[in-house]
This record gives C-alpha cells, sequence and structure tokens, in this order.
C-alpha cells in the first residue's frame, strides 16, 4: 500500500479538509486502487517529450491598458457569508497579546 | 427507438414561422412538460415568469420582422454557468445561495439572438461524476428507463432535451460530460474544439479541458446553437482568435470521398457487444453513401484514463481552493480562527467525490509527487494529442462508440470511483487532445436503450461533424 492513513492526513492538511477514521480508511482504500491504476503510465518512456500544458496554439494577447467598468464592491459584497460596508468579515487572524 | 425523439427547433421555428404557434404558447408547453416529469429532477430552477415575459417579447419582435436568429428556441442551461442575478449552485451545498453578478458569455449569445432561457439544470457537483448522481440536490433519471442513469456530468441538460422540456441546452465537456449523457438519453451532444466557445461565466473545473456545448434533438439544431456561441471574447483569453464558419452550410447530407477512420484501440475488448454492432453499422452506412472507411491507430489510447484524472483532479484541486468561506459561498458556524472556517466551511460544503478528486488531485501535485505523476501526465498527454494529430492527417474523422456501454443501473458504480471513471474510456482523449467530438445516436440495445456514435474531428473542423454527425442521423432514422 503506497498511501498510508498518514499521507492522507497531511493530504487533507494541505487541501484543508477533514474526515472522519472511517472516512480515512476508505480514502486510503480509494486512492491507492486509483494510483495503483494510474503507475500503469510508469511503462512508458517519456524522455525527450515535451509536457503538454495548452492544446492549441496561443499567443500573447495585448490590450490597452484602459479602465473600463466591473463589479460594484456593493455586487462583490453580495454573496459574503459576513461583510462590512467595504470589507469582507472574517474570524479574527492576529491575536492579542 | 430513435423515433421518440422531441420536435426540433427547425420543426418549432417553421410552425412560428406559418403563424401556427406563438413563442409563449410553446414556452407553456415546455414549462409544463417541466412539471409533468417533475421526478427526473433535471432542473434546479426554472424561470417560468421570466421566461414567459421573454417569449412574449420575442413574439413582438418577431411580429416586427426583428427578432434573432434563435426567435423561440427554448434553452436549458447547466447549473455551472452564470446568470446574471440567478443562482449558480454547480449541485453543491457550498455554492447554494451563491447569485451571480454577471452573465456567461454563450448565455448572454444565446439571448440576444431571442433564445428563451427556460431554467438551471442538475449536474454532478461541480461537474465532477459520470451519472449525475452526486449532485446535493439529488440524481437526476434518464427518461428512456427512469431505473438508469442519464450519465453525467451534464445529466440534466441532456434530459431536459431528451424529455422535451427544452429544444436545446448548454452543458459543459470537460472529459465527456455532454456527450455520454447524450449517448445514455439518445440525443445529439457536442463537445467543441477547446477554445471555440468563451467560458467566461463558466465556474471553472480543470481549465486546460472545460468547453462548453449544446444538446439538441437533431445535428443541424446542435450547429444552429454553436454557429451563436462560438467565436473570440476578449473576457477569456484562452478563446481562440480563428473565424466561425458558416455551419448550416456544412450540413450537406453528401459524404462522398469523406474518410472516416476506424481506431483499433476503440473496438477492442470491454465493449458491449451490441453498441460494437451499431456503430460498426454506422460505418456500413457511411460506406455505402460514398465515405471512404480506414483503419487507424491511436496507439496511446491505454493510457488516456490514468493521464486525464491525475491532470484533470490535479487542475480541479487548484480551481476548488477558492471555495474557503471568505468571500462567497457557505460559511461554517462559530469557527474560532482562519484555518477552522476554511477547513470546516469546505468540508461541510462539499460532496464526497468533490472531496476525493480534491484529495487526489493535491496528492499529485504535492512536494515528492510532482514529477512521478502531474509533469508524466503532461507528457503522456503530448503523446496522446499526436496520435490524434497523426491519424487525423490520414482522415477527415474518426468514428467510435460514445461510451462502451448504454446506460447502467442508478447505484450500480456510485460505490466504485475507478469504474465510473473507466466508463469515460472513449470520451476522455478528445479532450486530453483539444480536439472536437459529437455523439449523434445511431440504434438501441437488446433492452432498448439508446447508443451512441461519436465523430471526432481535427481541432476547428467542426464543420466536417455535423456534415458527417447529419448523414448518420438520417440514414440510421431510414
Amino acid at each position: 500500500m503506497p498511501v498510508t492513513v498518514q499521507d492522507v492526513e497531511h493530504v487533507a492538511h494541505l487541501a484543508r479538509l477533514s474526515f472522519t477514521a472511517e472516512e480515512k480508511q476508505l480514502l486510503t482504500m480509494q486512492l491507492n486502487s486509483i494510483l495503483l491504476y494510474m503507475e500503469q503510465l510508469n511503462a512508458l518512456d517519456t524522455s525527450g517529450v515535451e509536457p503538454l500544458s495548452h492544446v492549441i496554439e496561443v499567443q500573447n494577447v495585448f490590450r490597452p491598458d484602459q479602465v473600463t467598468p466591473g463589479v460594484s464592491r456593493e455586487e462583490a459584497l453580495r454573496n459574503a457569508p459576513a461583510h462590512s460596508d467595504e470589507y469582507f468579515k472574517v474570524p479574527k487572524v492576529i491575536s492579542e497579546r | 427507438m430513435v423515433t421518440t425523439r422531441h420536435p426540433t427547433y427547425d420543426q418549432t421555428r417553421r410552425s412560428l414561422d406559418g403563424e401556427e404557434t406563438t413563442c409563449e404558447a410553446t414556452v407553456s408547453a415546455s414549462l409544463a412538460a417541466i412539471e409533468r416529469r417533475k421526478g427526473l429532477n433535471a432542473f434546479l430552477t426554472v424561470f417560468a415568469e421570466r421566461a414567459l415575459e421573454r417569449a412574449r417579447m420575442v413574439d413582438r419582435k418577431r411580429a416586427e420582422g426583428r427578432a434573432g436568429r434563435l426567435a423561440g428556441m427554448i434553452v436549458a442551461v447547466k447549473d455551472a454557468l452564470c446568470m446574471r442575478n440567478e443562482r449558480v449552485t454547480c449541485a453543491s451545498r457550498i455554492l447554494e445561495n451563491f447569485v451571480s453578478p454577471y452573465d456567461a458569455t454563450a448565455v448572454e449569445r444565446l439571448e440576444r439572438e431571442d433564445a428563451v432561457l427556460i431554467g438551471k439544470t442538475n449536474l454532478d457537483e461541480f461537474a465532477m461524476g459520470s451519472s449525475t448522481e452526486n449532485s446535493a440536490f439529488g440524481p437526476v433519471r434518464n427518461p428512456v428507463d427512469e431505473s438508469r442513469v442519464p450519465g453525467g456530468s451534464s445529466g440534466g441538460s441532456c434530459v431536459a432535451v431528451a424529455a422535451g422540456m427544452a429544444h436545446t441546452a448548454l452543458g459543459t465537456d470537460t472529459g465527456g460530460s455532454i456527450r455520454q449523457p447524450a449517448s445514455f438519453c439518445g440525443i445529439v451532444g457536442l463537445k467543441p474544439t477547446y477554445g471555440r466557445v468563451s467560458r467566461y461565466g463558466l465556474v471553472a473545473l480543470s481549465s486546460s479541458f472545460d468547453q462548453i456545448g449544446p444538446f439538441a434533438n437533431s445535428v443541424a439544431d446542435a450547429a444552429r446553437v454553436l454557429q451563436v456561441i462560438a467565436g473570440h471574447d476578449p473576457r477569456d483569453a484562452t478563446s481562440a482568435h480563428v473565424p466561425v464558419p458558416e455551419y448550416a452550410d456544412s450540413i450537406t447530407g453528401d459524404v462522398r470521398g469523406v474518410r472516416v477512420g476506424l481506431p483499433r484501440e476503440a473496438f477492442a475488448a470491454g465493449l458491449h457487444a451490441d453498441v460494437r454492432a451499431a456503430v460498426v453499422r454506422v460505418a456500413d452506412l457511411l460506406r455505402d453513401a460514398g465515405a471512404e472507411i480506414l483503419d487507424v491507430t491511436l496507439p496511446h489510447s491505454a493510457y488516456t484514463i490514468s493521464t486525464y484524472y491525475i491532470l484533470m483532479t490535479a487542475e480541479a484541486s487548484s480551481n476548488l481552493a477558492r471555495y474557503d468561506g471568505a468571500r462567497y459561498g457557505y460559511r461554517a458556524e462559530g469557527a474560532r480562527d482562519l484555518t477552522e472556517m476554511y477547513v470546516r466551511s469546505r468540508s461541510e460544503g462539499f460532496g464526497p467525490e468533490v472531496k476525493r478528486r480534491i484529495m487526489l488531485g493535491t496528492y499529485v501535485l504535492s512536494a515528492g509527487y510532482y514529477d512521478a505523476y502531474y509533469l508524466k501526465a503532461q507528457k503522456v498527454r503530448r503523446l496522446i494529442q499526436n496520435d490524434f494529430f497523426d491519424a487525423l492527417r490520414r482522415v477527415d474523422c474518426l468514428l467510435l462508440p460514445t461510451a462502451p456501454t448504454t446506460a447502467f443501473t442508478m447505484g450500480e458504480k456510485i460505490d466504485d470511483p475507478l469504474a465510473m471513471y473507466l466508463s469515460d474510456v472513449y470520451t476522455v482523449s478528445a479532450n486530453l487532445a483539444g480536439v472536437p467530438a459529437i455523439s449523434v445516436p445511431c440504434g438501441t440495445d437488446r433492452e432498448g436503450l439508446p447508443i451512441g456514435a461519436q465523430i471526432i474531428g481535427k481541432q476547428f473542423d467542426e464543420p466536417t461533424l455535423f456534415r458527417v454527425a447529419d448523414t448518420v442521423e438520417r440514414l440510421v432514422m431510414q
């Protein structure tokens, strides 16, 4: 088993997700079976192959640096779980001494 | 069984032009169909008032002779596309109450041509799935057989068209999410070339694969929709600067001299016998109609699922990092600090398949595994694209099944993620290569379930897809 429960816990921390003990067991099993299947790629020699990150030919897009209308502050704040007139509100980040 | 299809937009348009019906009456009939088959769970939001109001406006414009190219076309929209002042949920608890401040470009272009948007459709949460069972708002059922899945992830959009609730629908196709449901429900589904349609206003899943496309009851209707939504958009820098041809001109009914390639690998083990027979029959019909049928090979076919799911989950884990409960979306109550707010909002807001893919994507991108999985998959993606480019130098298009089976039963694959991923074996390669592909109905299996034939073309050569798929449609119906 290449992926352990500890790996799952580490990756969950990176992804800012939490799981119950049972869910971790199931995820460990499922990730192992999926990754085991994906190991097949190792059979392929890809030396000298350029990685493909964009499938169509693209060129740099230039445009004049002009101010155009965008989403207003009011609209941008409309979907916020908590906000003041100007800012998004979140739990305190810096604690007092 | 293919003839159970509902009126095409072309038919409705003739009735409108002949003053036999009105746009308002058509919309009312559509709303009634939605109500009658509520149990299919195709829609998350229905715009009854808004649609009727639009219909009356279109009727006025028609009377004045200034109606747009899609006047009276009723369109359903996958709930991953933004419409101003309407919810866009992506079938997720995390976006349940999100109201979009703007229109997606594809939506805006349809409305500009006087199409009537009837509602937002159900999907697998964040378009992750092949059965539309992963929705936070309940699964969608296949109208042909309600004990079966409609396919996914654009199941709601597909069912809206297959059950006569809309003429056409917008879906999104990242690894087959338009074509596979179209195949399972017996309608037409098109994934355009990557970059052909602006993705502005589409909630991002995997940005190097995502593409918006139409579902329709005929190839001609799918072409009409693409005509309007295709083309460069300054708001999506990845939308291509390639001129949009007149697609209707490609629907000639003449395939003489068209070279059609049958990829050997697509007809190997694991393919349902009835699906194979139906697609082979399509090849025979095309040959009789004057097309040239050739054998081709796509040597890296066996690696498509691995490559796709590594890259797709990596991109998705990155795109979905934005859902943190800070600026929009669901926020868990009572978190004491920022990290706890992130973790609990995400863990409570996302469903199991989304979390599984975020975990897989985070794993393949994490220190020590990046080269072995992510970079390796990007290299194999190049080899897969080269296979397509090589094959498509010898032939004008490829013909293969859309899915290895017909619609499976609800619950059959939901607990086995790998089995679910493998059901995308014939569709993901077009997304990996960035080429266009269409699924067109070509018969039914012994149980009466629809089968789709898939035609894959060169980048930006949608005209050949329309030409061949339209011919298949005519030949199969005869």
